[in-house]
């Protein structure tokens, strides 16, 4: 999915959506070299989807012996046996997927916004050192974490539960780093001086004049902190042992690694990994035009 | 057992990351336990497909009156499961039971993770063949797990094909070679069979029929001889195979191998006693069409097999109710209600002896219908399996099998330099963990 997320990144600062700068040329000449390679990037991204979702039609007899793109009859029987495979725990997964990404993500959007507004707003000292661990923190992938949060986890005697996997990827580095950024450049020092002016608790002006200013950054991290959730393999792998608690990743792994005696539920998985892909399609689709949305930015005359 | 590239990655990078805390295990206090009384609740890690099934027999049944209740979580299989029980033996949080493969076990015993369940299943011993309880025991005293499926390897091929090229099933590994490059002759654009590296348990198996003991022990030492005669003698021969293109050298369980297995494009496959389950899913057009024979032999005379696959029960040092954990890892594996649920739940293959010709296996598989005495014919092949000796890393040799092999599979190169690299590597990481290693 790290390919739907990557043209989304967050507005330059200062850069204000929807105010042209003068008149484009009438005659644009196609830059060529671009082209072909965005259009190329686009094959390469887009055919192992369009893999996937022709190999989710397939039946497990055509699977191996048809032609790789041709589309099967299977689609429905696929879906059938998904959903009968050990009582549905399939859709199980799916819940459980959604649920931790869903609330995952929006905490870990809430958390971002404060602690980048604090980060960009409010002088204090030890804010650039909080800011550079902030700053390795991002640097650091959270795979490496895992065995330490399984271990301080188990201390607590959290694990194999709903929390473990929630807790660690409420903080997420990247998100702070970002909701930071855009803080700095989406809430101008002006508007916050004038509504300390006017008499606002610190807390108002957050929530009424700085956080809808700040909202399509937040969008971008509640989506990035989402993509990352529902795709996290490691941690809850950790973390989990029964699988009914399990997340839609792993699983679909439990399907591929079923033993020597067993073989792979090839069918099972594709269709697994196909209907998994779906909500966040729609989730894209929907949240989109969120990042258009640029509140009051044009409160300071500059 | 089907391993793609994918996957392999996957567990790659679960191995690395839980490397160094797999390493770094360290001993916990074994919760020695008296004799039990009051209810129990176990939890048991476990792959295998329709466990839970089984565990419901023993819990409205043998468990209820003992009181013991065991409750299944459904894991997935491989390396990186080994991992995950180690990680949380290390916090002492690791179930009371756990299927293992037998080449995990030193590495699961030299953790400190097993208990010693001898005083509790001692009794079992002579149910299984030797050559397969000696797995369980790492040739101590000790017992650190119950035999649960076996995988004796056999040589699976197409009956039909065979006729039509006027190919006779070879005893020899000799005539095993001779009828490859027949056939090359008669259809050029056909293979008997391919040399894959991508589960590095096939090669493993090989050895061990050639009579290679890859882990010893004297003392306080190891010693490691992956590159001994006998596995240096496999090595040799798969390699002049695909050197001089008599087999074809592309891995297993590709989509392209189920299509080559599919059309009759490869007409052979080396292969252990799972392997109707997984011609079912890989084959399908050619059901009924395939017949199953023993192992061609490296002289006349032998008469011996290797094993691919297999796993056993085990108890955990993390347990606090370990005699009763060994109870039921008895039970689940030498009991017949619970072995006939095994082998109809979960299709296994049992290690236990007398199960092997008994109630699911006095029919052949579906896919084999025609070849009514499969199952006999294969416990005779399970009697013959060669004694296997594994060590505290073996997930290292087979990553650097898969490695190195499969590189030298896919440039044709020398196999004999593919070997010594497995075990350098072998031994330098047994000497980075702290083991001692005799030279």
């Amino acid at each position: 999915m790290s390919s739907l997320a990557v043209p989304q990144t967050e507005p330059v600062a200062g850069s204000t959506p929807g105010t042209a700068q003068g008149r484009p040329p009438l005659r644009r000449r196609i830059a060529l070299i671009p082209t072909v390679t965005l259009f190329l990037g686009a094959i390469y991204c887009l055919l192992p989807v369009a893999w996937v979702v022709i190999a989710a039609t397939k039946s497990g007899r055509e699977l191996f012996s048809t032609f790789t793109f041709l589309p099967g009859t299977g689609f429905a029987g696929n879906f059938r046996d998904l959903s009968a495979y050990r009582d549905g725990v399939y859709w199980e997964w799916m819940g459980n997927s959604a649920l931790h990404a869903g609330l995952g993500a929006l905490l870990s959007a809430c958390v971002s916004a404060f602690s980048g507004y604090a980060l960009a707003i409010y002088r204090f000292r030890g804010r650039e050192t909080i800011f550079n661990v902030l700053l390795a923190g991002v640097l650091m992938p959270p795979v490496i974490l895992a065995i330490p949060q399984y271990l301080l986890l188990a201390k607590a005697d959290l694990t194999d539960s709903f929390l473990s996997v929630l807790l660690p990827q409420i903080l997420s580095p990247y998100g702070v780093y970002l909701a930071r950024i855009y803080a700095a450049a989406a809430v101008p020092a002006d508007v916050v001086e004038a509504g300390r002016m006017d008499g606002a608790s610190e807390w108002r002006i957050f929530t009424r004049i700085a956080l809808p200013m700040m909202i399509p950054g937040m969008v971008t991290v509640f989506l990035f902190q989402f993509v990352a959730i529902w795709n996290n393999f490691l941690l809850p792998y950790i973390m989990l042992s029964d699988d009914e608690k399990f997340p839609i990743t792993l699983g679909l792994f439990t399907l591929l690694e079923q033993g020597a005696n067993t073989p792979a539920l090839y069918t099972l998985v594709i269709t697994g990994a196909f209907l998994a892909v779906l909500p966040l399609v729609a989730l894209f689709l929907v949240i989109q035009r969120f990042w258009s949305l640029d509140l009051l930015s044009g409160a300071v005359k500059s | 057992m089907p391993y793609t590239k994918r996957r392999r990655l996957v567990t790659s990078a679960v191995a690395l990351a839980l490397g160094a805390a797999a390493l770094a295990a360290c001993g916990s206090e074994s919760g020695d336990s008296e004799t039990e009384s009051g209810p129990v609740s176990l939890t048991y890690w476990t792959w295998t497909p329709g466990m839970d099934k089984v565990v419901d027999l023993w819990n409205k049944g043998p468990g209820k009156k003992d009181q013991i209740t065991v409750t299944v979580k459904k894991q997935a299989s491989g390396d990186t499961l080994i991992t995950k029980i180690l990680t949380a033996h290390k916090a002492g949080k690791a179930p009371d039971l756990v299927q293992a493969e037998y080449q995990a076990l030193p590495t699961l015993v030299s953790n400190d993770a097993l208990a010693d369940i001898s005083k509790n299943v001692g009794d079992a011993k002579d149910r299984f063949a030797d050559g397969v309880w000696q797995q369980t025991t790492l040739g101590t005293d000790a017992v650190y797990a119950v035999p649960q499926d076996i995988g004796p390897m056999m040589f699976y091929y197409r009956e039909d094909l065979f006729k039509e090229y006027g190919l006779t099933v070879p005893t020899t590994w000799d005539e095993f070679a001779k009828t490859a490059r027949k056939l090359k002759q008669a259809a050029p654009d056909k293979d008997l069979t391919t040399f894959s590296a991508n589960d590095s348990g096939l090669f493993a198996g090989l050895a061990q029929q050639a009579g290679a003991k890859w882990w010893t022990t004297s003392g306080d030492q190891w010693k490691v001889s992956i590159n001994d005669a006998a596995t240096q003698k496999v090595a040799k021969f798969w390699g002049g195979l695909v050197k001089e293109g008599a087999i074809d050298n592309q891995p297993m369980y590709t989509p392209s191998w189920n299509k080559a297995l599919n059309t009759g494009k490869q007409i052979a496959w080396v292969s252990a006693v799972w392997a109707p389950g997984t011609l079912t899913t890989a084959a399908p057009e050619t059901k009924g069409k395939w017949a199953m024979a023993p192992l061609p032999q490296w002289s006349a005379n032998e008469n011996r097999t290797g094993s691919w696959g297999g796993s056993s029960t085990a108890v955990t040092t993390d347990s606090k109710h370990q005699e009763a954990a060994a109870k039921f890892a008895a039970w689940l594996n030498t009991d017949g209600d619970a072995l006939n649920a095994l082998a109809k739940e979960s299709g296994i293959y049992p290690a236990a002896k007398n199960a092997q010709t008994s109630g699911a296996f006095l029919k052949p598989p579906a896919y084999f219908s025609h070849q009514a005495d499969f199952y006999t014919k294969a416990a005779d092949i399970a009697e013959t399996t060669a004694p296997s000796a594994w060590g505290p890393n073996v997930n290292v040799a087979y990553t650097t099998f898969k490695d190195a092999f499969g590189a030298a599979a896919k440039n044709k190169s020398d196999f004999g330099a593919a070997l010594n690299k497995m075990q350098a590597d072998t031994v330098a990481d047994m000497k980075k963990q702290g083991f001692e290693v005799a030279r």
